[in-house]
């Protein structure tokens, strides 16, 4: 079986290491080979936070530069950040939501227009998503569950080797009881917008 | 219940690399362990502690959080000698802290099985250095194994145990980032049965390191060496997978990225791997007959030539011709080793899999084509997004008092945790830093070589680890500065774990609290005040008198870290806001405090209600009393 590279993006507060760690376990239940690696560093207090969730024969637990097959971003200026992990052909998904730095609150660094990072994105890369996961997780009445959007959108765009009630099942297993039908929900409205 | 208290064995379970280490040590019957906290191993203790209070009638090892990385060894040491199978954990530069005992416990050895785990950090993700603790094997003369992902890293912690009793001899594993932070499927086997408590039996010619028990136990050690490479020569850790007359030596992570490279490059029938998991004492044999087997060699191992030194000098030793290559001595790479071209391995930060393809496929001469990387030229700037104190974190109200007395010409040393990041503007209160505890200390050196104006900072968990001894230096040695404790009660930065000094009280346990306060008078020191940070009026006044005393003086600033405050009650207080039409746009309180939760709007300062946490200290800032708290609802 070919080796699916997946790397996760996001900022501190965001999930996107549950989002990774979910994903892993799906794989393990659907009997896949999987390795996932996390960054934890300064997640906690505002800063990028990057995973990988490796499916196939590999063994190496991160991507290199230029060997993402699929990166998901949970904000936009993000994408552009860990874009050296992208060749042409990898398939890029973001959250359009932008989620300023403080750099940019007090004035000290512009923030690009989301509008430009994605057609910078497009104009680079074969294959971008774009789309307000935030609000989809508003939608499904769970501003925390971005990460569950963009799970879903990652399995509405890209061939997995785990299907998706499996995934869900997990979701419903592995979340706090309280968020797993709005989870469940975020995830369906990730996925019908990458679909 | 948890997965990792799972009694029976058979099944897999995806885990962490560290919660592996805890599985793999339960798997064995660890009976005790101790530690001092510090990424990436910290998801080690954090996972013993809190599998003993979820679960007490389950668990049936001793567990602590000792003051420092010496203590915490010292602490195992004993409980090693005594008879039960025992954990200790800590991070890289943990090692340097604890080398002392480390040094001499490898003579005496142990009763149980005792087990170290030395966590690395190749690239610095949060340390301070990236040193290479493969050398303690070598300086303790203690075994070490280097697991490649999880799944190993349990299995070579229960066999470390039985190795450890079979030798009297505590063993050192050796992890890397990626492998403490990587996940795996990892198959269990079943607990372990404990052996919870034992008997000192008294043999001081074992124990007591007088010189003259001390000679005999240096030719033990030696003695142990030979017979642990024994058990490495024939260890399946050491083994040679695929073939070939082209050879690759490897441990650790790397040789993950080795067996990926080998596929990729379609090479399995070429390439011949000696991979290396007891990697000391090495298995002179094993290595020399794989070297006799090939034409050329490649060493792959992160950081330091240690492996390479030891091939080249065995391979020299046995007259074995055979080109060997791994690092270029004296060629410092450019700052990232993935874009630059693969010619050599860097001593300097981790490898990628594709740094190591390329390298294997260029000194074989493999044809190979990568993925082009994209061009990036014309990208739109993303902007910086350092990490930053949180809102209302009671750090940057004591920076914001301290700056505002003592100014930029004033010295700040400063000391490792959360507060560090009071390096960044707008605070940059932070002029020296080497290690933990150097604040105090380096006070001192800084003061008297210079007569300059000295404030230093250091953490309350710091303070207890090694700030405590440099303290008593300084009253001693009438040195003149001011200390200010950041006393947040927890130790923050690496995942709020307990420390002498917390009130553990509050979130059930049964430790003892050590007030600071009384600690610092009975060190002697003649000044000591205690502020809340976030009144700041008073607390300038005090900063104020505390620096004007000649000699050395100490101001504790206490205020719980709102992240630990949150978990033990909600918070309660009211959040802020800016009122327009007071604002005039000065925006002080954005320039001087740069909370997080604050952004410009329309030349106005504007409060983020979400993140806010209603601190008041920007309202304090504020010389138009624009930022008042939001009214209750209703
Ligand atoms: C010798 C050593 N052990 C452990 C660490 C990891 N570490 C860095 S800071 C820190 C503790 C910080 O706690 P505290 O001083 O209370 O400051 P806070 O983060 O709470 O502000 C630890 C354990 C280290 N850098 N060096
Ligand atoms: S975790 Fe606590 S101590 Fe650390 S920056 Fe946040 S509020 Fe401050
Ligand atoms: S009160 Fe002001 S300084 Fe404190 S958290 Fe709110 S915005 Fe930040």
């Amino acid at each position: 079986m070919s080796t699916q590279r997946i790397v996760f993006v996001g900022v501190g507060g965001q999930g996107n290491l549950l989002a990774s760690n979910l994903l892993g376990q799906a794989a393990l239940a659907a009997g896949q080979h999987v390795v996932v690696s996390e960054i934890h560093g300064m997640a906690q207090r505002g800063g990028v936070v990057e995973s990988a969730v490796i499916l196939g024969d590999a063994t190496s637990p991160i991507v290199s530069n230029a060997e993402a097959d699929v990166v998901v971003c949970f904000e936009p200026v993000e994408a552009l950040r860990i874009l050296n992990k992208a060749n042409k052909d990898t398939l890029l998904i973001t959250n359009t939501r932008p989620s300023p730095p403080f750099t940019v609150a007090i004035g000290a660094a512009a923030y690009p227009k989301p509008e430009d990072s994605v057609a910078f994105l497009r104009s680079k890369l074969g294959k971008v998503i774009a789309f307000d996961g935030q609000s989809l997780a508003e939608e499904a009445k769970n501003p925390l569950s971005l990460n569950m959007v963009m799970l879903g959108a990652l399995f509405g765009a890209v061939e997995l080797p785990i299907d998706v009630k499996t995934m869900k099942k997990i979701i419903r297993s592995q979340t706090k009881k309280r968020f797993a039908a709005s989870n469940v929900q975020a995830f369906d409205l990730g996925f019908k917008a990458a679909a | 219940m948890d997965v990792l208290l799972t009694p029976s064995g058979g099944k897999e379970h995806l885990l962490l690399g560290n919660e592996a280490i805890v599985r793999g040590a339960l798997e064995a019957g660890m009976a005790f362990a101790t530690c001092y906290p510090g990424t990436p191993s910290s998801e080690v203790p954090d996972t013993l502690y809190r599998l003993r209070k979820q679960f007490p009638d389950k668990v049936k090892y001793y567990f602590e959080y000792s003051t420092n990385e010496k203590v915490a060894l010292e602490c195992a040491a004993g409980a090693a000698a005594s008879g039960v199978r025992t954990l200790c954990t800590m991070k890289h530069v943990g090692v340097n802290v604890a080398a002392d005992p480390l040094m001499t416990l490898a003579y005496v050895g142990v009763r149980a099985g005792m087990v170290i785990l030395t966590a690395d950090d190749p690239s610095l993700f949060s340390s301070q250095n990236e040193q290479d603790n493969r050398y303690y094997a070598r300086l303790s003369g203690l075994p070490m194994l280097e697991p490649t992902g999880p799944a190993e890293a349990k299995e070579m912690t229960t066999y470390c145990f039985d190795l450890s009793e079979e030798l009297g001899s505590p063993v050192m594993i050796r992890t890397t980032t990626r492998v403490n932070h990587a996940r795996e499927a990892v198959p269990f086997v079943k607990l372990g049965k404990v052996k919870q408590t034992s008997k000192f039996v008294k043999n001081p010619m074992q124990f007591v390191t007088v010189p003259a028990v001390s000679r005999n136990l240096h030719l033990r050690l030696l003695g142990i060496y030979n017979q642990a490479q024994a058990i490495s020569e024939k260890s399946p850790y050491n083994k040679v997978v695929g073939k070939g007359k082209l050879g690759v030596i490897t441990s650790g992570v790397a040789t993950n990225y080795v067996m990926d490279a080998v596929a990729d490059l379609g090479a399995k029938s070429k390439i011949k791997v000696l991979k290396l998991g007891f990697t000391y004492p090495l298995p002179e044999k094993k290595i020399a007959s794989f070297l006799k087997g090939v034409d050329k060699v490649l060493v792959v191992e992160e950081l330091e030539p240690i492996l390479e030194e030891a091939v080249r000098a065995l391979a020299q030793e046995k007259g074995i011709a055979v080109e060997i290559a791994g690092k270029v001595a004296g060629k410092v790479p450019a700052k990232s080793v993935d874009i630059e071209p693969p010619a050599f391995f860097s001593r300097a930060f981790e490898y990628t899999p594709r740094l190591v393809r390329q390298t294997i496929a260029k000194y074989f001469g493999i044809k190979h084509k990568d993925t082009a990387e994209l061009n990036l030229a014309g990208m739109p700037t993303p902007p910086g997004r350092p990490p930053n104190l949180c809102p209302g974190c009671p750090h940057r109200a004591t920076y914001f008092a301290v700056k505002e007395v003592a100014g930029d010409e004033t010295i700040y040393p400063t000391d490792i945790g959360c507060y560090t990041l009071g390096v960044l503007p707008p605070i940059k209160a932070a002029d020296f830093l080497i290690c933990m505890g150097s604040s105090v200390s380096s006070s001192g050196g800084i003061s008297r070589a210079t007569g300059q104006k000295v404030v230093s900072f250091i953490g309350d968990s710091t303070f207890f680890h090694s700030g405590i001894t440099g303290l008593a230096n300084a009253v001693h040695n009438n040195h003149n500065f001011t200390l200010v404790i950041l006393d947040n009660g927890t130790t923050a930065m690496t995942g709020h774990q307990p420390h002498p000094g917390v009130n553990t009280e509050s979130i059930g346990d049964s430790t003892t609290h050590i007030p600071l306060e009384p600690l610092i008078r009975g060190l002697g020191v003649q000044h000591v005040t205690t502020i809340k940070p976030f009144k700041v009026r008073s607390a300038k006044k005090a900063i104020e008198e505390a620096i004007a005393f000649e000699g050395v003086s100490v101001v504790i600033s206490q205020e719980l870290c709102p992240l630990f405050a949150r978990r033990v009650a909600p918070l309660t207080k009211r959040v802020f806001q800016v009122v327009e039409d007071k604002c005039k746009g000065h925006l002080d309180c954005i320039k001087k405090v740069a909370c997080p939760a604050m952004f410009v709007e329309n030349g106005q300062a504007r409060i983020n209600p979400l993140q806010c946490i209603g601190c008041a200290l920007c309202a304090q800032i504020c010389p138009e009393n624009a930022i008042l708290p939001v009214k209750a609802e209703g």
